[in-house]
């Protein structure tokens, strides 16, 4: 086995990816040489000890920081390669990847339903398209009676679950998660896991999720372990 | 979707007392442009009001605002002689200070030239003009003197016919009407004793001099009243205004009547001129300076408000550039709350100030073009002071979320 997928259709494709902080002698290799790749309809789980370079890899995959080296394309087209970017990131973001972290960051003054819209506006989408997008999403997702409701009456579940509705919402080739169940019990951390699956399997988006849970791990199609910002052998 | 208002209405309570305290901040604006406005129109007001051609003071004086003039009753008859003139009328204005039921009253007595002069021209609301010679008085509003009041000014006391509206002095005194032979009255009052005590040092002198021994007359007359002494003169004025021909250069009449030795003249925009540049001019620019500090302070705490603002919500905006937010989104959060704030906080100072002014205790006229001045101002310092807050906003990095 390796970090690549064996499936042909991949949603990404990351090569010797690495990501330095500082210089001299306060330089920290954060992510050395990683390669990785995930098909369509696929969740992968990203697993390692805290600090192993984890999230920041998943910064460099989601367009956020960029690596000093190594090169990215997702579905299909290279966004990063030869030490700079090829798209808008931002642009980019928008349209093709959704993210998901240990806190559900949603706008606290929008209502559940509007920060899934707003995700679409953003999007360009129309109003109207948006909140029918919302309203199903929620239901999909089991929070649709909570719609109208402001994040900070919704409870950690329900707000995690809004999120991913929001990573949704532009129907993105690929999710990004990082720790979303951290702050979940592990019923609900549980849930959250196998609704990521759910979205994987249902959408056709490839999915990498960020987690120290080891409980759910059986709901991934394969896990990675990083260590000390290598990207190691995946376990079974 | 507009993500400025549903900031506002989760935060409402906090919104609303930003906007009330900015508007009171911006009546403050508002109002000192309003007493600067309201500063030149009293000073200026009896001037533009008399609208004579020429005013006609002591020599070398800039009275009768500026300094006191004192000119010989007959000048307004030797003026009224200059070829070109249409007509000439004495002016007495001096400030007094009296008690009326127990307050004190500040009054700035105003002399008509009766019969002439009847008070028509002043803005009456309520009443009539002077109906007779004497004893009758148009009061300004301000004083609070009902018609029908007497009041006892000097010996004299005088019935309140009329009301005049917003007739203040440059000092912003309120203004009184009366004939003026009675203006005279008022202002050269003095008490029975004093009267008595003048006339026997008047006949102790004239016991003394040659022209009191061989003219017995004088003596007897030093005693009587000093308008019965033709040697002593009649009581003065402050001016006297002019008004010319029609046809006639106003100039042309000015320049034979500067020629006299004894009296200055001033042109209606000379009046005018030493009005502004002379009583009020340091009033105004200290206003005006006051007025500029409270724009900068006014853009000072709005920039801070909203860059509190946006502060709070940095994380937000950290999310929305990792979720793809154009930067337009994010600017627009800021500049529209921005824009929002400086619109009601005007409005605020607008209604807050419309009920507040008339309560100030010296006229504050706000006009329609301070208003739209003001309003261009508002708005930019709203767009000014949000620079700090959109500044700061766009240099959040969107993994500040993962922080």
């Amino acid at each position: 086995m390796s970090t690549t997928s064996h499936d042909r259709d991949a949603v990404l494709e990351a090569t010797g990816l690495t990501k330095i902080y500082g210089s001299g002698h306060t330089e920290v290799v954060a992510v050395r040489d990683a390669t990785l790749s995930v098909a369509r309809g696929e969740i992968v789980a990203l697993l390692g000890p805290s600090g192993a370079g984890k999230s920041t890899l998943l910064t460099l995959i989601g367009l956020i920081v960029p690596p000093n080296t190594g090169r990215i394309a997702i579905g299909g087209s290279v966004v990063f390669d030869d030490h700079r970017m090829r798209v808008n990131a931002r642009r980019f973001r928008r349209q093709h990847l959704g993210f998901v972290f240990q806190k559900a960051n949603l706008i606290p003054f929008l209502t559940a339903s509007e920060n899934v819209r707003l995700a679409m506006e953003i999007n360009d989408h129309p109003s109207r398209a948006a909140k029918q997008r919302a309203s199903e999403l929620l239901d999909y997702l089991g929070v649709g009676e909570r719609a109208d409701h402001l994040p900070s009456k919704l409870s950690g579940g329900e707000q995690q679950r809004v999120a991913v509705a929001r990573a949704l919402a532009n129907r993105p080739s690929l999710i990004l998660a990082d720790e979303p169940t951290a702050a979940l019990d592990s019923v609900r951390g549980r849930q959250v896991m196998e609704l990521f699956a759910k979205v994987a399997h249902e959408q056709n988006a490839g999915v990498i999720v960020v987690t120290h849970d080891h409980r759910a791990l059986d709901v991934f199609d394969r896990t990675l372990e990083m260590e000390d910002g290598h990207l190691g052998r995946p376990t079974d | 979707m507009n993500l400025a208002g549903r900031d506002i209405r989760h935060n409402f309570g906090r919104f609303v007392l930003t906007t009330i305290g900015l508007g009171l901040l911006l009546m403050l604006v508002m109002g000192m442009g309003g007493i600067y406005r309201g500063l030149v129109q009293d000073a200026t007001l009896l001037v533009d009001r008399i609208d004579a051609d020429l005013w006609v003071v002591q020599k070398d004086t800039r009275g009768p605002f500026a300094e006191i003039s004192r000119l010989p009753s007959n000048m307004e008859d030797r003026v009224r002689a200059v070829p070109g003139v249409a007509s000439s009328h004495g002016f007495v204005s001096h400030t007094i200070q009296r008690e009326h039921n127990g307050l004190p009253m500040r009054i700035t007595v105003q002399g008509l030239s009766w019969p002439e002069d009847r008070g028509g021209w002043l803005p009456i609301v309520a009443g009539r003009p002077l109906g007779q010679s004497h004893y009758e008085m148009i009061a300004d509003e301000s004083l609070k003197l009902p018609i029908g009041e007497k009041v006892k000014l000097g010996k004299d006391t005088y019935t309140v016919v009329g009301h005049t509206r917003a007739m203040t002095s440059p000092a912003g005194d309120s203004m009184a009407f009366f004939t003026l032979h009675d203006a005279q009255a008022i202002q050269f009052d003095t008490s029975g004793e004093a009267t008595r005590l003048e006339r026997s040092a008047r006949y102790a002198r004239a016991e003394h001099i040659d022209l009191g021994r061989t003219q017995p007359q004088t003596i007897e007359r030093s005693r009587g009243p000093a308008s019965e002494i033709p040697a002593l003169g009649p009581a003065v004025i402050s001016a006297v205004v002019v008004k010319v021909q029609p046809g006639i250069d106003p100039a042309h009449v000015q320049s034979v009547i500067a020629k006299w030795p004894d009296v200055t003249v001033y042109s209606f925009e000379g009046q005018r001129e030493l009005l502004l540049g002379g009583i009020v001019d340091r009033s105004r620019r200290q206003l005006g300076l006051f007025r500029i500090l409270l724009i900068i302070v006014s853009a000072i705490i709005m920039a801070l408000i909203l860059y509190t603002l946006t502060l709070d919500k940095l994380h937000d905006v950290a999310m929305l550039k990792l979720m793809g937010a154009r930067n337009s989104v994010i600017l627009g959060l800021i500049l529209q709350q921005a824009l929002l704030l400086g619109v009601l906080a005007y409005g605020v100072a607008y209604i807050i100030g419309q009920w507040a002014f008339p309560l100030f205790p010296r006229r504050v006229i706000v006009t329609p073009e301070d208003l739209w001045a003001l309003a261009g101002i508002v708005a930019g310092i709203s767009v000014l002071a949000s620079v700090l807050g959109i500044a700061k906003a766009l240099s959040v990095e969107p993994n500040e979320v993962l922080a």
